[in-house]
């Protein structure tokens, strides 16, 4: 704590002290908690977005479907996707890095704990001033064109037959929201601003932690984890957090574009007046191929944890595992133009954006490989977080084998704007990112509890979301291949496509009904689940030596690493064979260490908490609010009140002094085990992180 | 504990139902007129000869996967007394033949997956010309050489390759029909070139692709191959111009109401007589040429008529409230009685 006596000390600024209720969520700089509220966010725009999904499912369970208005169905699908990308799978992500991230490397905290509070709430913010485009935003047909807006009396506003016209006031240009129409010209209400917007500010959520992600694991990995020794998941946080960083700044300006051009008249996209359609296009896949591997890196990371465990072997190939990774992350930046080869660019570039997208199955084919190496010749234990996992690598490689295909550009101009594609990107996104995220809740719910989730309902939660999935969207591959194009309300009967859009909405319910398993079984298993303890799967890793659930200071002895899977090793040897023959004393080792990590020696100083994230990220909303109202007064209003709260939060954050530390835990050590717990008690002194 | 004669039935009634839940799936593939799998023409021909060996690929590696996986958890799920495992951190050799392999193979698929894309690029010089034009949400055709101009459904000479030469009027669209090429986008200010070709006659369905606005899924296509000579005779047909009709003759009041309701705002007609023409400026908002309505099949963005449904029905449907069949279109409600529905039908009938 030398940095206390360089920093002013005295200011009218106090720094906020409660532990408990809301006050002390909102100031919050614990990456734990930080990650909890991400968790609980992202799971309620999960059920949000699934509802829409199964609105959409109704709406298409028969041709001709008159359920939904064409206006609802565009809005919900155009939400569904916006969702489940920017509001469910990425923060899910985040959660799981935040809460896993300095656990897994050995820290006490991120390096920049208040930016991680920031990019929090910016992301909170954000979702909801997306979202409340339901409230305020409109949808109006485009400049000129009747038919909209009950003329006559049997004409809902959604226009055309249907029940439900509710939503329809949403954006309704596609999560993609091509140019132009998405622009003024085609989209003149005020909802897909609200979706550019939106965006954006979610967007600076993940710029902002992908920076301290990356700060965090060059400076705060514990003594002796070399980036070679860091856990797999720790990893893909890092490459993820890389592609954040060099991806994001792109659809932040395309974005922008978009916004001048529907804000200020700008005209980068108006082809009667010269612009680019198709630049946009450029612009967001640039960004959104990317995007993909922001998705899926984490999950994959995941499971490469599990996987290790569950088999009881090291991970296969781990460096090939992680180089692949990293491999899979730059390759991301050069495939974009293949979401676009039937959009006539030349046939050089298809060719090459063909056979680029091709080399990425390389680095994919390696992961899946070394995942099946480390299961082969394991000792497999089916748990619930290792059925996730096996499910994962199962339906991923479905995915990368449909992309394939696409690779092949001629049968791509088939397939793309099709039910194929559909299929192809659930069974990545879903099947890949979403299994490897559920695997990564099971497994590290006991880091969150103390208590374990029940197997009974977590294997029902399984076989229920596996079967389900299935049936969703393996038959949209056939689908697509029989001409149904996406995004789209209606077809007609005679296409027969029917039969099995049935059998899709099914699957849907399905999958439904293993989300409630799933909120079943975390609810009752929060307060009534089994006991953890320190190590309930025999881990290989050290977030396993923080005692469950967390404490807030994670370790109170930061672990000295001197291996890869350093947790295993401590507990294990290995025989003549190679087998691993558990020491004889490995309880007592793993009971010394949950004594010694609970206990702490000496006072740890934890980051202060602060108002001022909160504060910052407030003002973004109310800015943007102004400029879609830019033209009233009181929109030129707003920005300035947002732009006043939200300088003023950064003036508060800047002189905010640093007070007594907050949290101090004085242990009480008997000092029986000192002898027997060889590196770990070295680490000894405790190390301040402060932002 | 070990019960390994459950898990092999467990097995077998998994891939039961994976292999009974494959074939249903090649059932019913009848009657589906948007299907990629029935190539009409050489070029969806090549991409479909390209798919397959694709496919069969795909199959080959997705065994291997899945069948490796259920094999390692039916070999080495944990039992009372096994061993623990041996703790194999990797073996380099295995690395370089799961990188070498999977490179070979890719590289043996690139290799024609190039070729084709240069060969189905480039139309034929020698092609027919046809330009098409996307609107929300209807196609329009424009024959350059014989100077006509229809919406909706494409006729084209059978055996004979046809170059469609692209381009928007609002917003993007993706024509694609099945059964002669894959998709290729409609772009404003741009223009894009796509090859047809249909070796027999047949009417060939087709749909906007690409999301195009609230009426995007109702944005249908067909293309009429027909036999070359009979190619020409329509050509000639489609040439001439419709006759005004005489006052007392069928069709004149529905003449007169399209006059009255304001439907030449949009609607191009091309009469013998010039000056009662109605010339709709291409290059300016326009609706489908009506000159030859009735000898299109199909109307409303190939739309209507539905399966069942006569074409007097539908028009009668359409015409009744065009924005209730179709949300957002561009043709109003114009509230007109039944009488005068009935009227304009009579006249639309005579401009075959």
């Amino acid at each position: 704590m030398t940095a206390t006596a360089e920093r002013p000390t005295t200011t009218i600024f106090r720094r906020p002290s409660s532990t408990t209720g809301l006050w002390s969520w909102l100031t919050t700089v614990d990456h734990k908690r930080i990650g909890i509220m991400y968790g609980y966010a992202a799971f309620t725009f999960f059920i949000i977005g699934g509802v829409e999904a199964l609105l959409l499912r109704i709406q298409l369970s028969q041709a001709n479907g008159e359920f939904l208005t064409a206006g609802a169905y565009n809005a919900l699908f155009t939400m569904h996707g916006t969702t489940m990308i920017f509001l469910f799978v990425m923060p899910t992500s985040a959660a799981l890095m935040n809460y896993m991230l300095p656990l897994l490397i050995g820290a006490r905290d991120v390096a920049f704990p208040r930016l991680n509070a920031l990019s929090w709430w910016i992301f909170f913010f954000g979702g909801i001033f997306l979202y409340s485009t339901f409230i305020f935003g409109t949808s109006a047909p485009p400049i000129g064109v009747d038919g909209l807006g009950g003329i006559d009396g049997n004409l809902a506003p959604g226009g055309g037959p249907g029940s439900f016209n509710f939503l329809a006031d949403s954006p309704d240009g596609g999560w993609f929201g091509y140019q132009p129409n998405a622009g003024p010209l085609y989209s003149p209400g005020t909802a897909m601003d609200y979706w550019a917007l939106g965006l954006q500010i979610i967007g600076l959520s993940s710029l902002v932690s992908s920076v301290n992600f990356l700060v965090t694991v060059l400076n705060l990995r514990a003594k002796g984890m070399r980036l070679l020794r860091m856990p797999v998941f720790a990893w893909m946080t890092t490459i993820t957090s890389f592609l954040l960083l060099f991806s994001l700044p792109i659809i932040a300006v395309a974005l922008f574009m978009v916004t001048f051009d529907r804000q200020f008249g700008s005209l980068f996209f108006a082809a009667q007046a010269g612009g680019d359609v198709i630049l946009w296009q450029h612009l967001f896949w640039l960004f959104g191929h990317p995007e993909v591997y922001i998705l899926i890196l984490p999950a994959m990371g995941i499971v490469s944890e599990i996987l290790p465990t569950f088999s009881r072997k090291p991970l296969f190939g781990y460096s090939a595992v992680v180089f692949a990774g990293a491999a899979i992350a730059f390759l991301g930046f050069g495939v974009w133009a293949h979401h676009m080869f039937a959009s006539g660019i030349t046939p050089v570039a298809q060719a090459a954006f063909g056979l680029a997208t091709m080399t990425i199955a390389i680095p994919t084919g390696i992961k899946i490989f070394n995942w099946l190496g480390t299961m082969w010749m394991g000792r497999i234990r089916l748990s619930t977080p290792m059925l996730f996992a096996i499910g994962f690598v199962a339906m991923f490689t479905i995915g990368g084998l449909s992309g394939v295909t696409h690779a092949v550009v001629p049968s791509d101009w088939q397939q793309t704007d099709t039910y194929y594609i559909v299929a192809h990107f659930h069974y990545v996104i879903f099947g890949g990112a979403v299994f490897g995220l559920f695997g990564g809740l099971y497994y590290w719910f006991p880091k969150l509890t103390g208590r374990v989730m029940n197997e009974r309902l977590g294997k029902i939660h399984f076989w229920l979301m596996l079967l389900g999935f299935n049936l969703t969207f393996g038959p949209m591959h056939w689908l697509g291949l029989q001409g149904m194009v996406r995004r789209t309300w209606k077809y007609a009967p005679e296409t027969g496509l029917e039969p099995w859009n049935i059998a899709v909405t099914i699957g849907a319910f399905i999958i439904a009904l293993s989300i409630l398993t799933f909120m079943i079984n975390w609810f009752t298993s929060r307060r009534r689940g089994q006991e953890s303890g320190l190590d309930p799967w025999d881990a290989r890793t050290i977030e396993w030596m923080s005692p469950n659930p967390s404490p807030e200071y994670n370790f109170a002895v930061p672990p000295v690493v001197t291996s890869l899977d350093h947790f295993w090793h401590l507990k294990y040897d290995e025989d003549a064979e190679g087998r691993a023959v558990r020491k004889e004393d490995g309880d007592e080792i793993v009971a010394t260490i949950e004594h010694q990590q609970l206990n702490p020696e000496s006072p740890i100083v934890l980051p202060n908490p602060s108002y001022f994230p909160f504060f910052f990220a407030l003002g973004l909303p109310l800015m943007f609010y102004g400029v879609i109202y830019h033209e009233a007064m009181w929109g030129k209003g707003l920005i300035l009140v947002g732009l006043i709260i939200a300088l003023s939060a950064v003036i508060g954050w800047a002189i905010e002094p640093l007070e007594e530390p907050h949290a101090v835990h004085d242990g009480i050590d008997d000092g029986d085990h000192e002898d027997e717990l060889e590196p770990a008690l070295d680490a000894g002194t405790s190390e301040s992180i402060d932002d | 504990m070990a019960r390994p004669r459950h898990r092999l039935i467990r097995l077998g009634v998994l891939l039961g139902a994976v292999l009974v839940l494959g074939a249903c799936s090649f059932l019913g593939s009848e009657d589906q007129p948007l299907t990629t799998f029935e190539p009409a023409g050489p070029f969806a021909e090549q991409i479909n000869n390209l798919f397959w060996p694709v496919f069969w690929i795909a199959v080959a590696v997705f065994i291997l996967v899945q069948g490796a996986i259920l094999v390692a958890v039916f070999l080495f799920r944990d039992r009372t007394g096994a061993k623990e495992a041996k703790q194999l951190h990797g073996s380099p050799k295995l690395e370089i033949a799961w990188t070498v392999i999977p490179a070979l193979i890719l590289a043996g698929i690139a290799v024609p997956t190039t070729a084709a894309v240069f060969e189905l690029t480039e139309c034929d010089p020698e092609a027919i010309e046809i330009q098409v034009t996307g609107h929300q949400w209807w196609f329009e055709y424009h024959y350059p050489e014989a100077e006509i101009d229809t919406a909706n459904i494409m006729v084209i000479p059978a055996g004979q390759e046809v170059c469609a030469v692209m381009t928007s009027d609002d917003v993007l669209h993706n024509f694609w029909i099945p059964a002669l090429n894959g998709k290729r986008y409609l772009i404003p200010g741009q223009t894009t070139l796509l090859r047809l070709q249909a070796d027999e006659p047949g009417t060939y369905w087709g749909h906007c692709a690409e999301f195009c606005g609230l009426s995007h899924s109702l944005m249908r296509a067909r293309v009429q191959a027909v036999e070359p000579a009979e190619y020409e005779a329509w050509l000639t047909e489609q040439q001439t111009a419709a006759a005004v009709p005489e006052e007392g003759a069928p069709g004149f009041d529905g003449y007169q109401l399209f006059r009255e309701k304001g439907c030449t705002q949009c609607h191009t007609l091309r009469f013998e007589d010039e000056a009662a023409s109605n010339i709709i400026d291409r290059a300016s908002f326009n609706g489908p040429n009506l000159t030859h309505f009735a000898s299109r099949p199909v109307f409303a963005g190939a739309v209507l008529p539905e399966e069942g449904q006569t074409r007097d029905d539908a028009l009668k449907d359409w015409l009744a409230d065009p924005p209730y069949i179709k949300p957002g279109s561009f043709m109003p409600d114009l509230a007109l009685t039944e009488a005068e529905i009935d009227a304009l039908i009579v006249w639309l009938d005579t401009l075959e």
